[in-house]
């Protein structure tokens, strides 16, 4: 976890797929909870599963650790039908939301634990389990009762009694749900720089699209048992394929247009737009909207005016959140930096390329 | 904060029904047992060790109370073979049929002690269930004595009594066991066998102990079984007692054979908390 956070090239083109996920089913008392998912997961990839509590994400997850059975559909895994293997068979470990230490064993006997499972020669436990420990600062507590832990000590555990199996995939159950603000930060951090230092694919659920964002080189968003757009976190943000896309990674604006011969329509607000007439819905991200100087004319044809009534503002530091009336209770959000305090009607602009055509929903 | 009436109103009633039930007649065996009874079969007052050197000089006792040992033993051992598997199943794997289940396991409670008892006479006897059904089938021409009035028929009996007690604990420890460590435990490779016994097992000691204790104490202090089922080689120490304060009219050394006892239940039951303790884990 020592080292430094490099940038790294974002892997955008998959090499060869680690893991396949096909067309994937399953029902709880007959109720779907996840409807023909495919997806695939390339070697060293982070990839994260995003969705509300109730999307099916957990169950995706315990599906490919194994602990639950599919309904229809495959899992690949290198060559190999995973799904067909139970699961003290399979090749990937996982990270419990609530930990799971064994209360009876000590932090050397937890993470050793995997070892000796599989019968890795007695000589070699210790170096593995020393070494996973110093990967996750932890060493000094080796020989510690896990009831002494704190939760984020029983988490460090929990990575190295993972990652010392070397797992060709690492499954991570909302590990940092039940930290707190600041250690969270740390641990998306040191996570991150592990996840490059061993190289081990990382599939990663959490319902906080901030700490997608921040730790993904994809994001596979759940809606309700179905795939609502995989993609890397820019893209996913900077064009969700979907209104609830659009609305669940960052906030935006929704505005609900009527496309006619190249201008789209919404209230009070025109800005040109190619595609297909008649009704589409658009995105605009509010720190795409800026305020217009009076002075000024509209810079360019591709440039959107409107004004409207500052009807909230709210100090947020470098940026302050605007609600702006724009008449007929149309309201739009902008993220402005430093603008002062505003009243009254004021003039807005944006480019008509930042307003993103999306769906209105993946059924359709 | 609660009052001071409050206080004495929950404290004082248990506290007195202990002293009035418990401590008092237990000292009044501890006297007994240092007394005598004369010739003439009036207790005498004078104080010496003669009971308790009675104990040991006579191997009648020792013998019995070595078998009491054994049988309390074998019980318990048999009461965790059968109690064991069935929590585990119940605990582990019944899912749906769990509460019909545990429902079973516990209406036998209900159920008189002698009741059961005296079902077993009639199964076990030479005219009985049993030995009518080996007949008809020709495996044996002529009743088999041993069956009742043997320390076999005592074994069976208080298994059958005294396994649900054993299989009380060992539900519960199980039930506490978290789902989550034995999802973990095969995640991180070992077989469900493997999981059972580095993970399930260790963590259900404190019930394994919990069911042995009940299943051991209660055995030890048995004499109703012994009684209906045990025969004259079936004897238990507590017959023993039971014949001394009854027939044999002799208190003291009755007193001091349940004194000994008491220490020894005392001791043991002693022992096993601490162990109980050392298994549980927060």
């Amino acid at each position: 976890m020592s080292s430094a956070l490099t940038s790294v090239p974002v892997k955008s083109a998959p090499s060869e797929a680690l893991l396949s996920i096909r067309k994937v089913e399953k029902q709880f008392a007959k109720r779907p909870v996840l409807r023909a998912i495919s997806l695939e997961v390339a070697s060293g990839e982070f990839l994260t599963i995003l969705g509300e509590s109730g999307s099916g994400k957990t169950t995706l997850l315990r599906l490919i650790a194994g602990f639950e059975q599919l309904d229809g559909g495959e899992i690949w895994m290198g060559g190999e039908r995973l799904d067909e293997i139970p699961a003290y068979r399979r090749q990937v470990n996982t990270v419990f939301q609530s930990y799971a230490i064994f209360p009876h064993l000590s932090v050397f006997e937890n993470v050793a634990y995997g070892l000796r499972a599989k019968s890795v020669p007695r000589n070699e436990i210790p170096g593995r389990v020393t070494q996973s420990l110093s990967m996750v600062k932890m060493s000094e507590f080796t020989h510690s009762a896990p009831s002494r832990l704190s939760g984020g000590q029983q988490q460090r555990v929990a990575l190295a009694r993972a990652l010392v199996n070397r797992p060709r995939v690492l499954l991570l159950d909302e590990p940092l749900s039940a930290l707190d603000a600041n250690l969270r930060r740390q641990m998306q951090i040191e996570l991150k720089s592990l996840q490059r230092e061993v190289g081990i694919t990382f599939i990663f659920v959490t319902h906080d699209q901030e700490e997608a964002m921040a730790l993904s080189d994809r994001i596979a968003l759940l809606r309700a048992g179905r795939l609502e757009q995989v993609a890397e976190p820019r893209e996913i943000y900077g064009c969700p394929k979907t209104a609830y896309a659009a609305q669940f990674i960052g906030q935006t604006n929704l505005l609900r247009a009527e496309v006619r011969e190249g201008t789209a329509s919404a209230g009070p607000i025109a800005w040109p737009a190619s595609g297909p007439s008649g009704p589409a819905t658009f995105s605009l991200r509010p720190e795409s909207v800026r305020l217009a100087s009076n002075s000024q004319p509209a810079a360019s044809g591709a440039t959107s005016r409107f004004q409207g009534q500052i009807k909230n503002q709210t100090f947020g530091g470098a940026m302050d959140l605007l609600e702006i009336d724009c008449g007929n209770s149309y309201v739009i959000r902008a993220r402005v930096p430093n603008p002062g305090s505003l009243s009254g009607q004021q003039k807005f602009e944006f480019n008509a390329s930042d307003a993103v055509r999306v769906l209105e929903s993946s059924d359709t | 904060m609660y009052s001071r009436a409050y206080k004495s109103a929950v404290t004082i009633p248990p506290l007195l029904w202990v002293t009035v039930f418990l401590l008092v007649p237990y000292a009044i065996l501890f006297c007994y047992s240092f007394w005598s009874v004369s010739p003439l079969q009036t207790i005498v007052h004078n104080w010496n060790l003669q009971n308790y050197a009675q104990l040991f000089r006579n191997p009648l006792y020792l013998t019995v109370l070595l078998r009491s040992i054994r049988i309390a033993g074998a019980v318990t051992l048999l009461a965790l073979l059968l109690g064991y598997p069935l929590a585990y199943y119940l605990s582990f794997h019944a899912a749906k049929r769990k509460d019909l289940l545990y429902q079973l396991v516990i209406i036998p409670l209900w159920a008189s002690y002698l009741v059961r008892g005296y079902a077993w006479k009639t199964i076990l006897g030479s005219d009985g269930v049993l030995n009518g059904f080996l007949q008809y089938l020709h495996v044996t021409h002529r009743p088999v004595e041993f069956f009742l009035y043997s320390p076999f028929a005592v074994i069976l009996t208080l298994t059958h009594i005294y396994t649900p007690f054993t299989f009380l604990p060992i539900y519960a420890s199980l039930e506490h066991v978290p789902r989550n460590l034995v999802e973990a435990s095969h995640d991180l490779g070992a077989s469900p066998f493997s999981t059972f016994l580095r993970v399930i097992l260790p963590l259900s000691l404190p019930g394994i102990l919990a069911g042995a204790t009940f299943a051991f104490v209660l055995t030890l202090g048995d004499f109703l079984a012994p009684l209906l089922v045990g025969g004259p080689s079936g004897i238990m120490i507590s017959n023993i007692v039971v014949s001394l304060f009854g027939a044999a009219y002799n208190w003291p050394l009755g007193a001091a054979i349940s004194f000994c006892m008491l220490l020894l239940v005392v001791t043991l039951l002693f022992a096993t908390e601490r162990l109980e303790k050392r298994f549980t884990i927060s």
